[in-house]
Order: C-alpha cells, then structure tokens, then sequence
C-alpha cells in the first residue's frame, strides 16, 4: 500500500514536470523543471532498492548537468523568442506518428505483464554499492576504462569547442 | 501492487513525453533536455529489470548511460555555444549550414 502511493506519487511528479519541461515558455523554468524531474527519478530510484544510483543521479544530473545547461542558458542571448512557426499539417502527422509508437509500447508491455505477472521481488540483499562496485570493478573494468576515456575527450572536446580561439 | 509492467508503462510516457519534446520544439536547448529526459526514461528500464531479476548488472547500465549523457551534455552545449557565437540563434530552423 506504501509503495502503490509512493510509485503513484512519483510517478505523477515525474510526467507532470516532465510535461513542464517541454511546454515551458522561459528556457530557464525548463531547467528548474528539468531538476525536479531529475530528483523525482531519483525517489524512484530509492523505491526500486537502488540507492547508489539515486545518489548518482542527484549528484551528475540535479547537481552536474543541470547547471552546465543553466550555464548555456544565461550565456545565450534570450531577448528573441526562439519559437518560430508551428506547421500544423506536420504537427499532425507527427502526432499520427507518435500515437502510433506509444500504441506499440504499451501493447508490448501488456504482452510482457501478461507474459511474466512476477512481481517486484523483494529487493537486492546485501549492499547495494558493494554489489554494484563488485560488478562494475570486476566484470565490467574495461567498460568503465572506456567510460574514463569517454569523459575525459569530452571534456577536451568541450573546451576546444567552446573557446574563442586555440 | 506494483508490478514491473507498472513501472514500464511510466518509462514508456515519460520516453513519449521526450519524443515530443524533441519533435515538436524548436529551441535546441530545449531539445537536448528533452533527450535527457528520454536517457532518463531508459535508465528506469534498466533499474526495474535489475530489480526484477534480482542482478545488479542493469544498474551498472545506467551508471554507463548517466556517463555518457554527461558526456553528451557537455559536448552538445558547447557545439551550441560555438554556433551561437556564430549565428546568434539557437532555432533549430536557422540551423541549416550543412543542408544543400
């Protein structure tokens, strides 16, 4: 019962502000949405036993990635409105499109329910960050060395980008 | 009871919601929030299935997709930075220097 009105509860704010986020007129109210997203996945996150990967998520998203977009925001000129004409005939095909592939989804997720009625166990035992350190430095070391690698030319490649001249 | 199907349903509306988004606005910044949104959306997949099937190997997919949406993120903002210094947009409309 808890969980149903915890799932409930998290589940409105995630879609509720995620509608937000795209609907929003002023880029920086998308960003503060966009952080309320991020800490509603997080409470998910908590209710799915994953602890670490809330805290990441708080930590790399809430705290990280949204003030880099913050950033963007406040250097980029938003006197003029970036919206330009709305094509309604496009929209609607996109509409046609999208209804679609969300008809799609969820009829594969009522075959998989239908498929697999198990239930959410009862959570991972042990602790959770042991188990995920255990895997992610033992299984899956050469990914993360990749994963290293990946931010590090990122962050290169951003201030290459991003400055004025080399 | 909540069952995983529960949890795929939400992950499936708030990929939707980033489709839209992604689809429908023109703002580029916008846009790139809107496929955060989306890695979002697949990273709760990969929780509920590692819930579900009681192996932790799913969370440490999402570690990696977390990854490489920052990785992504500071790319992509500085690709808007530097076109914004040249153009003074950031409409995806305008943004037409590669089409022919």
């Amino acid at each position: 019962m808890g969980e149903a009105v915890a799932f409930y509860l998290a589940a409105a704010l995630i879609l509720g502000f995620a509608v937000l986020v795209i609907t929003a007129r002023s880029t920086v109210h998308s960003v503060m949405f966009l952080v309320l997203n991020f800490l509603s996945v997080a409470g998910l996150y908590v209710l799915l036993s994953a602890q670490f990967l809330a805290v990441i998520q708080v930590l790399v998203y809430a705290g990280g990635i949204v003030v880099l977009y913050l950033f963007v925001v406040m250097l980029v000129s938003l006197k003029r409105s970036a919206e330009a004409h709305s094509d309604p005939k496009r929209l609607g095909r996109l509409g046609v499109v999208l209804s679609v592939a969300v008809l799609a989804e969820f009829v594969a997720i009522a075959a998989y329910g239908w498929a697999t009625p198990a239930a959410v166990g009862p959570g991972l035992q042990a602790s959770n960050v042991e188990q995920l350190g255990r895997a992610l430095y033992m299984d899956y070391l050469i990914p993360f060395e990749v994963a290293s690698m990946l931010l590090l030319v990122a962050m290169i490649g951003a201030i290459v980008l991003a400055k004025r001249e080399l | 009871m909540i069952t995983p199907t529960h949890y795929l349903a939400l992950s499936a509306a708030l990929f939707m919601i980033g489709a839209i988004g992604v689809l429908t606005r023109r703002n580029i910044i916008i846009i790139l929030m809107s496929i955060e949104l989306m890695l979002n959306a697949v990273n709760i997949n990969f929780v509920v299935f590692s819930h579900q099937i009681q192996n932790v190997v799913g969370q440490v997919f999402a570690v990696f997709v977390i990854c490489v949406a920052a990785a992504e993120a500071a790319v992509g903002l500085a690709i808007i930075l530097a076109f914004y210094r040249n153009k003074e947009t950031v409409n995806i409309d305008d943004m037409t220097l590669l089409r022919w």
